[in-house]
């Protein structure tokens, strides 16, 4: 044993092998979910199991998209839109509010950013029953119930975002060049969108792929809120596809993998922001 | 000035996470039907008395600490040896490193209705690979263990990447020269492992135990999906697999009450609490952490 740490000494085979191994099953149900999603009936029944794709997935992918009671179109649009206003709003108000705790003084702050950080181990899950009967006394027909306003609202703001924004910028923008501002008569919002906006954009990137996968992703909440009516999110026309009296795997698989695309392309794009953020949030919390 | 800038934060919290959290406790101690809203009316601790005597809820609770400690002690474990391999010096690191993310952004409702026909009875791939090295055919199905294996494997390849990668992070935080100081007094690597790297990383540790606890006592979208007939909330036939979370749907919008289904979810979040308490102390005390 030489007097290395683990982090300097190279990887040997074995190491290689097992990660690849690892890497295999985290892409195997992706993967099944695309051959399955290209194939006939006849696919699921094969012994041993099928392994390369067919070439049936345009078919099936128009069978998802003319299912009537399903509104599997409908549904991507409205994941698109939920996921995209929440994801604006989470940055915007997280980072205003983290530029706030970390930069500027006043009274009563230690207090509230505990209050912050205690909201983060409140499941908010189990306010459910809740949130649904609140919803249902909200100005509208019936309340916001059935409608997006109901996933999207109580999902503007995440305390999770105010945290890690607060921890960012007090690491990232140095108090001198806030005063500097502050010395050529710069408003606060001023100093927010000229001198902090700027220096936190991985973090505004991290947060922004996190939120949006998230998300995308929830789905009690939107089923029971949007379960039902026609304004499905995709996650709930993804189980309207798989609770019919005759469900088709094929048909079903090829909605779920036109519902992950969509993240899989994020992480492409973005897994390298992803991962430097959660590794440089876990030594920070 | 600052106070703006915190308010909407504040605000949005307060309606609709500090709200119905507290108003759920309200819910909770009285009738509220949503077929019959004239049955409304204040229950006392009616709710919870029947919580006590419930066999669903029994049923429900016991389902979910199976589940729970099928996937999270495996899952915890293989993150660890995971965070361990990556912890080397790799060629295509980054690379690795990003795929260990694609179970995590992977929609969940996909994922299960992958894994659905993965434990398929007859034509599943996981009773393939069974026949393979020589086991019968499983009804994934047809039984509490079997159907918690299966759901705990879901729940295990959806969050052992993302939980090594915490781990990593915090290894690599570890000073070198305390391993290289260990390896010339002759520790193997086995014993760098578990007196040097987990010590270290304990604070980590905990915050993943406590962060799967709070995710593990909650599983509904799994259960939920597993079902032949989702929409019933039944967690299989005899509620083999049933899940306290999936019972609070069903009692509450399968069943329109939603009195009890409050009662059920303070329940919950008070086993949540207690449990999290408590796999924390023992996760200090087994990893060599001070008291």
């Amino acid at each position: 044993m030489s007097g290395r740490a683990p982090q300097d000494t190279p990887a040997g085979k074995w190491t290689y092998l097992l990660l690849g191994l690892t890497f295999l099953l985290s892409i195997y149900p992706i993967y099944w979910m695309f051959v399955i999603a290209t194939s006939t009936d006849a696919a699921l029944a094969e012994i041993p199991p099928k392994f390369l794709p067919g070439g049936e997935f345009m078919k099936n992918l128009d069978e998802v998209f003319s299912l009537q009671d399903v509104y599997f179109a409908e549904s991507l649009v409205n994941s698109l839109i939920v996921s995209t206003v929440v994801t604006v709003s989470v940055l915007f108000f997280c980072s205003v509010a983290g530029f706030a705790f970390a930069k500027l003084r006043f009274r009563g702050s230690r207090i509230l950013m505990v209050m912050v950080v205690l909201t983060l181990t409140v499941p908010n899950q189990l306010g459910i029953v809740a949130l649904y009967i609140l919803m249902g006394y909200l100005p509208g027909e019936g309340g916001w119930n059935g409608s997006l306003l109901a996933v999207i609202v109580p999902g503007l703001v995440s305390a999770f975002g105010v945290f890690y924004m607060r921890q960012f910028i007090l690491g990232a923008v140095p108090d001198e060049l806030i005063e500097s501002g502050r010395v050529d008569g710069a408003t606060t919002m001023r100093i927010y969108w000229s001198i902090v906006l700027p220096a936190i954009r991985p973090a505004l990137a991290v947060l922004g792929l996190l939120t949006f996968v998230g998300s995308w992703n929830d789905f009690q909440w939107p089923l029971i809120t949007l379960g039902g009516t026609d304004y499905p999110t995709s996650m709930v026309a993804l189980f309207d596809l798989a609770s019919g009296n005759y469900v088709l795997y094929r048909r079903v698989l090829a909605g779920a993998f036109v519902a992950t695309v969509p993240l899989i392309i994020l992480l492409f794009v973005g897994g390298r922001q992803i991962v430097r953020g959660i590794m440089e949030g876990a030594v920070k919390s | 000035m600052p106070y703006v800038l915190i308010a909407p934060f504040f605000i949005l919290f307060a309606i609709f996470g500090l709200f119905p959290l507290i108003f759920n406790g309200v819910v909770a101690l009285r009738t509220w039907r949503l077929d019959d809203p004239a049955q409304d009316g204040w229950a006392g601790l009616a709710n919870f008395e029947r919580l006590l005597t419930d066999e669903d809820f029994g049923n429900a609770l016991y389902n979910t600490f199976g589940i729970f400690l099928l996937s999270t002690v495996p899952q915890l474990l293989l993150a660890l040896c995971v965070a361990f391999l990556l912890n080397r010096r790799l060629r295509g690191q980054t690379w690795f490193r990003v795929s260990m993310l694609l179970p995590y952004i992977t929609p969940l409702t996909a994922s299960t209705l992958v894994f659905l026909v993965v434990f398929g009875r007859d034509t599943g791939v996981a009773n393939w690979v069974l026949s393979v090295v020589g086991v019968d055919a499983i009804d994934w199905r047809a039984g509490k263990l079997q159907s918690w294996v299966a759901i705990a494997t879901m729940v295990n390849w959806k969050w052992i990447g993302y939980n090594a990668l915490l781990y990593l992070s915090a290894m690599q935080t570890i000073p070198r020269d305390i391993y290289e100081a260990s390896a010339l007094d002759g520790a193997t690597a086995w014993k760098q492992l578990w007196r040097i790297t987990v010590p270290m990383i304990l604070p980590v540790v905990i915050f993943t135990v406590v962060l799967s606890t709070i995710g593990g006592l909650q599983l509904f979208t799994e259960p939920m999906l597993l079902d032949s007939n989702p929409a019933s909330a039944s967690g299989g036939s005899n509620g083999e697999w049933q899940t306290i979370a999936q019972l609070i749907y069903k009692v509450g919008w399968k069943n329109l009450n939603l009195g009890y289904a409050a009662a059920m979810s303070w329940a919950l979040f008070l086993i949540i609490v207690v449990v999290a308490v408590v796999n924390t102390v023992l996760t200090n005390r087994l990893g060599g952490g001070k008291r």
